[in-house]
């Protein structure tokens, strides 16, 4: 029997959730329209005032936002609260030095909970559950945002936060962990630590994971629900929107179903900007219809997918999305965490390494790897190894502070990078999803 | 007295070091000595040749990055304890040696030790007084 945690939300009729879409997003045009003047002038820049939108319909003539304006207006031009009203903030890991700040008052925390309970329910979570949150807590919306969302379900909340692989495991087995919340490479991570301890499926007392954050694969799904025991669901989200749980996966494991009493969802070509039916592939733009403090209009995310408005076995009528299939611009997902190839450049160039560079990023054994390769140079060279190692090793660290992510440094043969006639290819993606 | 090496970046993977001393080979290069360390990712090739500039010019054509370090070399008897003998004068000097590398001199019987300290004057001057005999580039590279 499928369990949902707002029943009368996520199996309501299409016209019930289209009445809602309407409603609320004349109400919030019209909170922008008073609250961000940064949105205001780009509605009077199309000559658009909030009369004009009376629905869903008209969404199209709305001006779209992207993390460039995100980066414009740092860190508080999109608000739309007063800061007095706002009691948190969370943060990706930041674009070129710039990082994106979300801003919350309680009431968006309220509804963004809620979202994470939906997934943890349809992920089969009760109040009978204990829930170990694997995800970073802190700037990182995965850990508070589960962490939420398991409180509102019920659950025994663990948590453990991400790291310390010894200690997730006893906690799993000590408290008979029955849900984990992670990013999937860390999942597979797990499972294999897991294995080499000898213990089986049988052993190891979870029965649901939720993981997110990063491209994963159905083969990878496959391997972590085979080594733990377990059943995968995915969850989607991002900070811009709140954070993970934006969409998430039923038992159908289809798709996930978008929430979209809370946000509105577009598929649009990214170079026309025009939408594209229910099973092409383009990128997704959201519109949230009920947040407060950062009440983001048509927000290209720049992840690419199809929608799906089939029926869904599991009841719920939310229309589904499928996995981002990439990213329309250059950001990397490393392990969960957002990668720009230009904060990777920063950090060589502050060092007083050379401009040539290139970023391999591969998964080996589930888990991505980050490897940066730089030339070695006339005046970086000496005949004492200890003081080139120690030069890697500093290089190391300050990607780390940058990035927030260990990753290993090359020192290559000269000229040995391959240089390119136009764009430098500076990114080598092997990775299999 | 002391010698002048040359010291090579190479990366660490197959075929690198045959690439380099194919461009040594192609280009007449004589070597006295040839030693390498390494670490998983890069290694430094250490060389003594006859024709210092020559072989600079070479690899740096070929576009190597190189350096000139000045290490100590020693004759040593080829018997044993022969080596020990130059090891304890650095030691009982107080001198650390950061690498070293032997090598046998042709006909002459001999062995050669070249070493690398950080106190190329010290480590000289404690070889001397326990009797060593230093040895220098031309010696070296006329064997």
């Amino acid at each position: 029997m499928e369990r949902y945690y707002q029943p009368e939300i996520e199996t309501a009729s299409r016209e019930q959730i289209r009445a809602w879409q309407d409603e609320r997003l004349v109400k919030q045009v019209k909170h922008v329209w008073d609250n961000v003047p940064y949105y205001r002038k780009k509605m009077e820049e199309k000559g658009l005032t909030p009369d004009d939108i009376k629905g869903v319909e008209d969404l199209k003539k709305l001006p779209f936002l992207t993390k460039a304006d995100l980066r414009e207006a740092y860190p508080y031009g999109l608000m739309g609260e007063p800061l007095k009203k706002c009691v948190r903030i969370q943060s990706t890991s930041g674009t070129t030095g710039k990082r994106v700040v979300a801003f919350y008052t309680q009431h968006d925390i309220d509804l963004w909970e809620d979202c994470c309970a939906r997934a943890i329910v349809a992920a089969g979570g009760t109040d009978e559950d204990v829930c170990q949150v694997s995800y970073g807590y802190g700037l990182f919306t995965g850990g508070p945002g589960l962490n939420g969302g398991s409180h509102k379900v019920g659950c025994l909340t663990i948590p453990t936060s991400s790291g310390n692989t010894e200690r997730q495991i006893m906690f799993i087995r000590d408290l008979s962990a029955t849900i984990i919340c992670c990013t999937p490479s860390y999942a597979a991570y797990l499972g294999e630590s897991m294995k080499e301890m000898g213990l089986g499926p049988d052993d190891i007392p979870l029965k649901a994971g939720i993981f997110g954050a990063e491209a994963w694969s159905e083969e990878m799904r496959q391997e972590i629900q085979k080594t733990m025991g377990i059943k995968a669901y995915d969850i989607y989200g991002l900070t811009e929107l709140s954070g993970p749980g934006v969409a998430f996966e039923c038992s159908e494991q289809t798709g996930m179903h978008i929430n979209e009493d809370h946000f509105i969802a577009e598929v649009i070509d990214p170079d026309t900007l025009e939408p594209v039916p229910d099973g092409t592939y383009g990128e997704l733009v959201f519109t949230a219809i009920t947040k407060e403090a950062f009440p983001l209009i048509r927000y290209r995310t720049r992840d690419i997918v199809k929608l799906s408005h089939e029926p869904c076995s599991c009841g719920r009528t939310h229309v589904k999305m499928s996995k981002p299939r990439g990213r329309s611009d250059d950001m990397l997902i490393i392990r969960g965490v957002n990668v720009f190839p230009s904060q990777i450049e920063t950090v060589l160039l502050n060092k007083g390494y050379p401009a040539n560079y290139q970023i391999i990023v591969d998964r080996v054994n589930n888990t991505d790897t980050l490897d940066v390769q730089v030339e070695m140079t006339p005046e970086m060279f000496t005949d004492n190894m200890g003081e080139i190692a120690a030069r890697q090793k500093d290089l190391v660290d300050g990607l780390k502070s940058m990035l927030g992510l260990k990753a290993k440094v090359s020192l290559v043969a000269p000229k040995s990078i391959v240089r390119s006639e136009g764009k430098a290819v500076r990114v080598i993606d092997k990775r299999k999803i | 007295m002391s010698v002048k090496q040359i010291s090579v970046f190479l990366e660490n993977r197959p075929g690198t070091l045959c690439e380099m001393t194919k461009v040594l080979a192609d280009e007449n290069i004589d070597m006295r000595a040839f030693s390498l360390a390494e670490t998983s990712e890069f290694g430094i090739a250490r060389i003594l040749v006859k024709d210092l500039y020559g072989a600079l010019t070479v690899l740096k054509n070929a576009g190597y990055v190189t350096a000139i370090s000045e290490a100590v070399a020693v004759a040593i008897p080829d018997v044993p304890g022969g080596l020990h003998s130059v090891i304890k004068a650095v030691a009982d000097a107080g001198i650390n040696l950061e690498y070293m590398y032997c090598f046998l001199g042709g006909q002459s019987g001999k062995a050669y030790l070249v070493c690398k300290v950080p106190d190329v004057a010290g480590a000289e001057e404690a070889l001397s007084a326990a009797g060593a005999r230093l040895v220098d580039q031309e010696e070296l590279t006329e064997l």
